[in-house]
C-alpha cells in the first residue's frame, strides 16, 4: 500500500526540486530571450557578402582587411565585408535559392551565366562580364603539378600523367569543382596543341576555317581518347569535391603522385611549409584560369549597397589591392603590378579558354553537362 | 500489466496539446514533404528514367543500398555479440563499455567523418597496419556505415536477451540439448524480431547517413559516391529535378524501412502478448 | 510474510535472472568446493547454472572479441581525436579554440541548441500527453510522422527547407518581400536542426507516459488540482528521467547536426556557421596539416561534449533502474 500511497503523491518529488526544476525552466526562457536580442539588434555597421569560392579564402581575408581600412579611410565610415567559401557550382547554386550575396567572386564565368539562368527575373544583369575590365577577371591563375619531394615518378609534363599507368593523379571532380574543370580544359588543350599541327595558335585559327574543319577533328579525337585514357578509375583513384580537399588528400592522407592544383594554392602552400615533402613542377603549356567577379544586382538594389559593392569590386582592380593579391599568388590583372613580381610567378606557355574552347558555355555543353565528354569516359 | 483502455475525459489538455503537435508536424514536417511530392508530382516519367537510369545514379543506389546492408549486416553479428556480453556476463568497467556503446550516437557526424579518414588514411594509426586501402574506397563508406549504426542494434537486443526466460533454458538443457542447440533453437527464434529490428533501424540510418561518410569515401564518380553526396551534386549543378527525384526514391525507400521496423515491433508485442 | 517474500524472490529470480544473481553465482561457482555446501541449496542452482551459460573459455572469448572490437572501434577513434587534437601543443590547441570564428561558431551552436531542444521539449511533452492519455483517430498516423525525420537523410531534410523557403518559392517570397531571411542564415539552421532532433524527446516520453496510466493525474483531479497544479506535480515527476534522458538525446544530436545544415547555411563565416561546418571549412584549409589539427582540435571540443553525454545519459539510466 505504501509505495502507492507515495507514488501518486509525486514520486518523491519535493516541493524544492520541482522549484529546481522552475528555476531552470525561467533561467533557460532569459538566455533565450537574452540571445535573442543579442541577434535581433542589427549591428550598425554596413555589411557586404562575398560569396566565393574555396581556394580564395586567405585572398579575401587579405582583401577585405586593406578594403575595410581603405573604405573607412575614404568614406570616414566603416564597412564589414563577410565571406562565404565553398565549391563553385554550390555557391552558385546557394545565390540562385537565395543567399544575399552582394558580389560573387567565383571561379568560372558559367557558374554567374547559371545564375542569370536559374532566377527569374534574373539577379544578375546579362551583360556582367563586360562591366568591370578584363572580362570582369581582376586576378587570373592556372594550373600546375604538385609532386613528391624529389619528383620521385619524374613528372616532367602532361604526357606523363596522360600516357603512364604508374602515376596515380589527385584531381577534384570536374562535376562540382571549378578548379577541376580548369584542370580538365589544360590537359585538354595540351593534346590539342601537340597533335595540331603548327599548335594551338594555328588550331584557333583553323577553328573559324571550315577547310580545316577535319584536321580540326581529328585532333579532337585524339585529344578525347587522350582524356579517356588519364581520366580513368585506376589512374584518378579519389575525387573530391573541391580543389582543397583534393589538396588534403594528397598532402595530409599521402595518396597519389601528383596533384592537378592551382597555381595559387600550389604556391601559397610552398610558402606556407616550405618543408614540406612536395615540391612544384610546371608544365609546358596550361591554361588562364579566369575566375570573373560581379554585382548580384537584385540583392545589391534591395539592400541599398550597390555603391558600396561597386566600390569594392572596383578596388579589386586597384593597385594596392593588385599587390595583395599577387602577394597571394594570384597572377594580378595589372601589368605593372604583374611586371613588378614577376618573379613570383613560374613561366609558361598559356592559353585562353575563350580563343581554343569558344568560351565557358560552349565548353559546359561540349565537356562537362550531363552525358558531355567527361561522362562519357567516366562510365 | 497491460492497462484496460478507458475514456479519460477527466483529464485536462486534449485539445490544447492535439492542436500544438498537430500544428508543429504540419509546419516542421508534413508540409515541407509535401511541398517536395509536389515539386515531385512535376517531374516527367521522360526525366525521372534519365535521373535514375543515369549510371552514376544507378553505381550510387548500389554502393548506398550494399554497403549500408553490409554495414547492417556487420552490425547485427557485432551489435548481439556485445549485446550478449554485456547482457549475460559481468567483467570489470561493464559499466563505461555499456555507456561507450552510445557514442556514434552522440559523436556529431563531422567529427566520426574527419576521425575514421585519419585513421584508415594509409599513414594512420591503423591504415598503416592494413595490407588493403580503406580511405577513399568503398570499405572506407563500409567502415563509417558500420561505426554509426552499431549503437542501434546493441540497443535493440539488450532488453530483448535480458527477457529472455531463464527457464526455457532450462527446460531445453533438462531434456538434454546442447548449450549451442539451446542457443539456436530457443534463445535466437526469441530474440530474433529484436535482431531484425536493430538491423533494420542501422540499414535505415546508414543510407541516409552523409556526415561521416563524404570525408572518408573519396567520392569518386560512379565508384564511391554515395546518395544524399549526389542529391548534393544535384543541387549544386542546379538540377533540381534530378536532385527532386533522387531525394524521392531515397525516401521512399526509407518510409518502407520505417513501415518494416513498425511491422516487426508490432509483431513483437503482438507475440508478447499472446504468452501473456 | 517472509514466505511470501521468498516466494516472490524466487519467481523473479526464475523469470529474469538479474545481474546481480548471475554474479552471485558466478562467484559461487568459482570460490566454493561442491562438497562443503548443503546439497538441498546449491545443486539446483548450480545445475541450472550450467545448463544457461556457457563454458568459461567460450565466455572468455566471446568477451575478448567483443571488447576488441568496441576498441577497435570506438575507443580508438576516441582517443585519436585527442591525440590529433593536441599534436602540436597546447598553445596551436588554444589558439585554434579562441579564434574569433571558432567563438562565433560555437555561439550560432548554442543558440540554434537553445532554440531548438526547448521548443522539442514542448512539442514532445504536448506530443506524448495526447498520444499516451487518449484515444483519438488517426494517432497512427500522427505517431507514424512523428517518426519520419528518423528515416530521412540529413542532406535531405536541408533540402526540404531550400524547396520550402528558398528564392523563387511561394513562402520564400512572401518572407522576402517583409525582408525575413529563412534560408541561408539562423532561422534556417535552428529549423533544419530542430527537424532532425523532433522525434527525441517525444520518442521517449510516449512509453513512460503510456506505461505510467492516467490513474495518479485522474486522482490529483478528483482532489481538486488544476491542470498546470496536477502537470507540474503529478506527471513532471513521473516522467522527469525520461524527459532528461530525451532531453540529452536531442541535445546531443542537435549540437553535432551537419548533413542538413550544411544544406541551409549558406556557409558565411563567423554568421552561418556552426561549429561541425566549422570544422569541415578547418579541414579544408590551405595548409592542410595546421588546417587539419585546428579542426581536431575544435572536434575535441565536440568529443568532450559527447562524454558528457554519455556520462550523463550513463547516470539517468541508473537512476531509472534504481527506481
Amino acid at each position: 500500500m505504501r509505495p502507492e500511497f507515495e507514488g501518486w503523491c509525486g514520486a518523491g518529488l519535493s516541493n524544492y526540486e520541482v522549484l529546481i526544476m522552475k528555476k531552470l525552466l525561467s533561467l533557460s526562457c532569459l538566455i533565450m530571450a537574452t540571445l535573442a536580442v543579442a541577434l535581433g539588434c542589427n549591428p550598425p555597421t554596413p555589411e557586404l557578402l562575398n560569396v566565393s569560392y574555396d581556394p580564395t579564402r586567405e585572398l579575401y581575408k587579405d582583401v577585405n582587411e586593406h578594403f575595410e581600412k581603405y573604405y573607412l579611410e575614404k568614406h570616414g565610415t566603416p564597412i564589414k565585408v563577410n565571406q562565404s567559401h565553398g565549391g563553385s557550382g554550390a555557391q552558385s547554386s546557394s545565390v540562385i535559392n537565395g543567399l544575399e550575396a552582394d558580389v560573387v567572386t567565383l571561379a568560372l564565368a558559367y557558374d554567374i551565366d547559371a545564375i542569370i539562368e536559374n532566377t527569374k527575373p534574373a539577379i544578375i544583369e546579362k551583360d556582367w562580364q563586360k562591366r568591370l575590365p578584363n572580362n570582369s577577371c581582376p586576378y587570373t591563375s592556372t594550373v600546375v603539378f604538385l609532386v613528391r619531394k624529389g619528383n620521385p615518378k619524374n613528372i616532367k609534363d602532361w604526357d606523363d600523367l596522360i600516357d603512364r599507368d604508374d602515376v596515380q593523379i589527385i584531381t577534384p571532380n570536374p562535376k562540382t569543382s571549378g578548379g577541376a574543370r580548369w584542370n580538365f580544359l589544360a590537359v585538354y588543350g595540351y593534346v590539342l596543341d601537340k597533335e595540331f599541327e603548327g599548335g594551338l595558335d594555328a588550331y584557333t585559327a583553323a577553328l573559324t576555317d571550315p577547310a580545316q574543319a577535319d584536321k580540326v577533328a581529328a585532333a579532337q579525337e585524339k585529344a578525347n581518347e587522350a582524356m579517356a585514357k588519364m581520366f580513368n578509375q585506376k589512374k584518378v583513384p579519389v575525387m573530391d569535391k573541391g580543389a582543397r580537399g583534393a589538396t588534403n588528400t594528397f598532402v595530409v592522407n599521402q595518396k597519389g603522385d601528383v596533384l592537378l592544383a592551382w597555381e595559387n594554392e600550389a604556391l601559397l602552400y610552398m610558402q606556407n611549409s616550405p618543408d614540406a615533402d612536395i615540391e612544384i613542377v610546371v608544365p609546358s603549356i596550361s591554361i588562364v584560369a579566369e575566375p570573373p567577379v560581379s554585382i548580384v544586382d537584385a540583392n545589391v538594389d534591395k539592400k541599398g549597397t550597390r555603391a558600396m559593392a561597386q566600390e569594392y569590386l572596383e578596388y579589386l582592380y586597384e593597385p594596392e589591392a593588385q599587390e595583395v593579391i599577387a602577394h597571394n599568388f594570384y597572377r594580378p590583372s595589372d601589368e605593372s603590378v604583374m611586371e613588378k613580381n614577376k618573379e613570383r610567378f613560374p613561366e609558361l606557355r598559356l592559353f585562353k579558354i575563350d580563343d581554343v574552347f569558344g568560351g565557358w558555355e560552349k565548353s559546359q555543353k561540349d565537356f562537362f553537362n550531363d552525358k558531355a565528354l567527361f561522362d562519357q569516359i567516366m562510365k | 500489466m497491460a492497462r484496460k483502455r478507458r475514456r479519460h475525459h477527466v483529464l485536462p489538455g486534449f485539445g490544447l496539446t492535439l492542436g500544438f503537435t498537430t500544428f508543429y508536424l504540419s509546419v516542421l514536417t508534413v508540409i515541407p514533404l509535401a511541398l517536395l511530392f509536389l515539386r515531385f508530382s512535376g517531374v516527367s516519367w521522360a526525366d525521372f528514367k534519365e535521373t535514375i537510369f543515369e549510371p552514376r545514379v544507378l553505381a550510387a543506389f548500389r554502393l548506398t543500398f550494399g554497403a549500408s546492408f553490409l554495414a547492417a549486416l556487420t552490425n547485427a553479428v557485432f551489435g548481439f555479440l556485445v549485446a550478449w556480453v554485456l547482457v549475460r556476463y559481468s567483467f570489470r568497467g561493464k559499466r563505461v563499455i555499456d555507456a561507450i556503446v552510445d557514442l556514434p550516437f552522440a559523436l556529431p557526424t563531422a567529427v566520426s567523418g574527419i576521425t575514421l579518414t585519419a585513421l584508415y588514411a594509409p599513414t594512420g594509426w591503423i591504415g598503416r597496419y592494413l595490407p588493403f586501402e580503406v580511405s577513399y574506397t568503398a570499405i572506407g563508406i563500409y567502415i563509417a556505415l558500420t561505426f554509426i549504426g552499431l549503437p542501434f542494434v546493441v540497443r535493440a537486443m539488450q532488453p530483448a536477451l535480458e527477457e529472455v526466460d531463464k527457464e526455457l533454458e532450462e527446460v531445453s538443457a533438462s531434456l538434454g540439448a546442447t548449450r549451442w542447440q539451446t542457443f539456436w533453437k530457443v534463445i535466437f527464434p526469441t530474440v530474433a524480431p529484436s535482431l531484425l529490428a536493430g538491423f533494420t533501424m542501422a540499414f535505415a540510418r546508414a543510407i541516409g547517413e552523409y556526415g561521416s561518410v563524404v570525408f572518408i569515401a573519396g567520392n569518386m564518380q560512379g565508384k564511391t559516391e554515395i546518395l544524399p553526396l549526389i542529391i548534393f551534386y544535384k543541387l549544386g549543378e542546379h538540377d533540381y529535378t534530378g536532385a527532386t527525384t533522387v531525394a524521392v526514391s531515397m525516401l521512399v525507400a526509407s518510409f518502407a524501412l520505417l513501415f518494416f521496423i513498425n511491422m516487426i515491433q508490432l509483431w513483437g508485442s503482438r507475440y508478447k502478448d499472446e504468452e501473456n | 510474510m517472509s514466505a511470501i517474500d521468498y516466494n516472490k524472490c524466487h519467481i523473479t529470480f526464475c523469470a529474469a535472472p538479474s545481474k546481480k544473481s548471475q554474479s552471485l553465482a558466478a562467484s559461487k561457482e568459482n570460490s566454493q568446493p561442491k562438497a562443503q555446501q548443503p546439497p538441498k541449496y546449491k545443486s539446483p542452482l548450480e545445475r541450472r547454472l550450467e545448463s544457461t551459460t556457457e563454458p568459461r573459455w567460450v565466455r572468455y572469448l566471446l568477451t575478448f572479441l567483443a571488447l576488441g572490437f568496441l576498441f577497435l572501434f570506438l575507443v580508438l577513434p576516441l582517443i585519436f581525436v585527442f591525440a590529433h587534437a593536441f599534436n602540436a601543443g597546447w598553445k596551436v590547441y588554444w589558439a585554434a579554440l579562441v579564434e574569433p570564428d571558432t567563438l562565433s561558431a560555437i555561439r550560432l551552436t548554442l543558440l540554434a541548441t537553445l532554440i531548438a531542444v526547448p521548443l522539442n521539449v514542448l512539442f514532445g511533452i504536448c506530443a506524448a500527453w495526447c498520444i499516451a492519455k487518449f484515444n483519438f483517430p488517426g494517432k497512427g498516423i500522427l505517431v507514424t510522422i512523428i517518426d519520419l525525420p528518423f528515416a530521412i537523410s540529413p542532406v535531405i531534410a536541408g533540402m526540404l527547407f531550400v524547396f520550402m523557403f528558398g528564392a523563387g518559392t511561394f513562402l520564400g517570397d512572401l518572407f522576402n518581400s517583409w525582408n525575413i531571411k529563412i534560408i541561408f542564415a539562423v532561422p534556417g539552421i535552428v529549423i533544419a536542426t530542430m527537424f532532425v532532433t523532433m522525434p527525441f524527446v517525444a520518442k521517449e516520453l510516449i512509453p513512460v507516459m503510456q506505461a505510467q496510466g492516467s490513474d495518479e493525474e485522474m486522482a490529483a483531479r478528483v482532489l481538486g488540482a488544476n491542470g498546470w497544479q496536477m502537470f507540474m506535480r503529478v506527471t513532471l515527476p513521473n516522467i522527469k528521467w525520461g524527459l532528461l534522458y530525451g532531453i540529452i538525446l536531442c541535445n546531443a544530436r542537435a549540437v553535432g547536426e551537419f548533413g542538413a545544415v550544411a544544406v541551409v547555411s549558406g556557409q558565411i563565416r563567423g554568421r552561418t556557421t556552426t561549429v561541425p561546418l566549422h570544422i569541415e571549412q578547418l579541414y579544408n584549409e590551405i595548409d592542410p596539416i595546421t588546417g587539419v589539427t585546428a579542426a581536431f582540435a575544435v572536434a575535441s571540443l565536440l568529443t568532450m561534449l559527447a562524454l558528457v553525454t554519455l556520462v550523463l545519459k550513463t547516470i539517468v539510466e541508473m537512476k531509472t533502474e534504481i527506481k
